[in-house]
């Protein structure tokens, strides 16, 4: 089976850079020392078409910038990421239908939308940049469809961020997403903001459109809780490299490392206390 | 929790404030200056060369030549004091609106490009900023208006070319923390152009502060206008300006204090509102910057 998306060998370092320039978002972490602090240091990943890949690792682990890398927000210092064979840089040279393929949700689903934009304006903003994605007929009828897709009312179309709650931002942001037709979505700490409720209705609507939409999803979480629900595969990440990656089953029910085990007692703590 | 039940009534009451008379007093005083600017010409007529001599350096409320009454006071060339604080009016808003249009479009468009594209586009215009800052902004602005022909659009130029850069520094601030923000992270995943994203994503929300610093600025350009007036490049004779009227005086100030005193109030009175107006404003927003 061929790949949709390969990793190799990632490198990335935040601050100490030769022009001085520290990349992408940095973190407060990032900062430190004059040598530079290497965020992600030699990771390789591949994710099958339709296959969903859990990313799982502390805070700092590196696994937000592999995604950042993935979407082309962050430049890697070395390794390639390439999708279907065709590499992927900066996400402002990739090209259309790769722009399209490769699509994001982020962590805070309320500041992920912009708050002066309707949910209609913004759905159409994805459509004018990509009129390759865009319905031919009817848009406003489009429109419903992809809010229905996500399991929102038509009536939401004219209400800004500020007027939905945390989970509707979130199904409005993977509507966005879904609206230019992706192969491969990119959750980061996708559900990690929303209170449990709404963070087991998210899993299951990924879950759905997955199937549904034919989607692979990399999904970068640090909570091992919700990793058995979605993932085929899971790869841990520590302090910037993989240090086990296999299928499921496999590493949550019999992880071979020993940082893998304590991430799950400290998971399954937490489980036996709620 | 004594904290939080004590915060939101004193929030209450400085809201209670800003809706009182006070706040509302500079809103009044403007509006009348602007009221003046577009009608009083209408109302009084005054030719700047005009000069009849049998009326000079009349006190206020004395009956000219002509039997009617000059409020104000004339001139040493015997022109009516109020006639020139209308007219003067006209001219400094004009030019006041003129400056900070030019120089709010000049400054946000090169703060928002500066903030959102950083690396060494940003370094370099903020390097000169910093060094145009370094200047002090009146001496620009004399010799800009000192080589060129006395005319409005001169002083709108020479005024801008300093005044830009408080609206660049301000909005190129606001920009590099919005760039941060996640919805710019997804409308650059999603492929929107630049250009767009500076205008849909970045610009409205600079709005806010730009127009608490626009008040801010119009003020700093009505007193600006006025010296250069007052030192003889800012608008040629044949204009009528509060600061060349002030200058006129000076001269007369222990015979016929009126000539620069009244104008002076009225530049002051302006000035001082608008001020105030600026100040409200900021905190207005300064408030809602931590919302978004």
């Amino acid at each position: 089976m061929s790949d949709l998306l390969v990793v190799s060998d990632l490198r990335v370092t935040f601050g100490g850079r030769p022009n001085g320039r520290a990349g992408g978002r940095t973190k407060s972490w990032a900062r430190r020392g004059r040598t530079g602090l290497v965020a992600v240091d030699g990771v390789s990943l591949r994710v099958a078409p339709e296959e969903t890949l859990a990313v799982v690792g502390e805070s700092g682990s590196g696994k937000t910038t592999v995604a950042r890398c993935v979407v082309g927000l962050q430049r890697p210092d070395s390794g390639s990421v390439t999708f279907e064979g065709r590499p992927l840089g900066p996400v402002g040279r990739r090209p259309p239908e790769l722009q399209r393929a490769v699509q994001m949700v982020f962590q805070d689903p309320r500041s992920s939308l912009n708050p002066r934009m309707t949910v209609a304006e913004l759905i159409g903003e994805a459509w004018r940049t990509h009129p390759a994605a865009a319905p031919a007929g009817d848009r406003p009828a489009a429109l419903r469809r992809v809010l229905a897709d996500v399991g929102l009312d038509g009536d939401v179309a004219a209400r800004r961020a500020g007027d939905l709650s945390g989970g509707q931002c979130q199904r409005v942001s993977i509507a966005r997403a879904l609206a230019v037709g992706p192969r491969l979505l990119v959750c980061d700490e996708a559900v990690s903001a929303l209170d449990v409720s709404v963070q087991a209705q998210i899993l299951r609507l990924l879950v759905d459109l997955r199937s549904s939409h034919r989607l692979a999803l990399l999904f970068i979480t640090h909570d091992l809780g919700v990793v058995h629900q979605i993932a085929d595969r899971v790869a841990v990440m520590r302090g910037g490299a993989l240090v086990e990656e296999g299928p499921a089953g496999q590493v949550l029910g019999a992880p071979r490392h020993e940082y893998t085990r304590t991430l799950l007692d400290a998971a399954l703590d937490l489980g036996a206390e709620a | 929790m004594s904290g939080a039940a004590v915060l939101p009534r004193r929030a209450a009451a400085a809201r209670r404030w800003h809706r009182g008379v006070p706040a509302r007093v500079p809103y009044v005083v403007i509006a009348l200056y602007a009221l003046m600017a577009v009608l009083g010409p209408l109302v009084i007529d005054y030719d700047p060369v005009h000069t009849p001599l049998q009326d000079r350096l009349l006190a206020p409320g004395a009956r000219i030549a002509s039997g009617e009454i000059a409020w104000l006071g004339t001139d040493a060339l015997g022109r009516d004091i109020l006639a020139q604080i209308v007219y003067g009016a006209r001219t400094s808003l004009t030019i006041g609106l003129a400056t900070v249009l030019v120089a709010s479009l000049v400054g946000v468009t090169i703060g928002v490009v500066s903030g959102y594209a950083r690396g060494r586009l940003d370094a370099v215009l903020a390097r000169i900023i910093d060094i145009l800052q370094a200047f002090p902004a009146i001496l620009l602005a004399i010799v800009i208006a000192g080589v060129f022909a006395r005319s409005v659009p001169v002083v709108v130029l020479a005024l801008s070319v300093t005044a830009w850069i408080s609206f660049a520094r301000v909005t190129r601030g606001v920009a590099l923390s919005l760039r941060e923000r996640a919805w710019v992270d997804a409308a650059r995943v999603m492929g929107v152009p630049v250009r767009s994203i500076m205008v849909r994503h970045v610009l409205p929300f600079t709005v806010g502060p730009v127009v608490a610093l626009a008040t801010l600025e119009f003020a700093l350009v009505v007193l600006a206008e006025a010296g250069l007036s007052f030192l003889g490049i800012g608008l040629p004779s044949t204009a009528v300006s509060w600061g060349q009227t002030i200058a006129n005086g000076q001269q007369y100030l222990e015979t016929a204090w009126w000539i620069s005193t009244l104008p002076g109030i009225a530049l002051s009175l302006l000035i001082i509102n608008i001020g105030i107006l600026g100040d409200q404003l900021t905190a207005r927003y300064g408030q809602r910057r931590g919302r978004i």
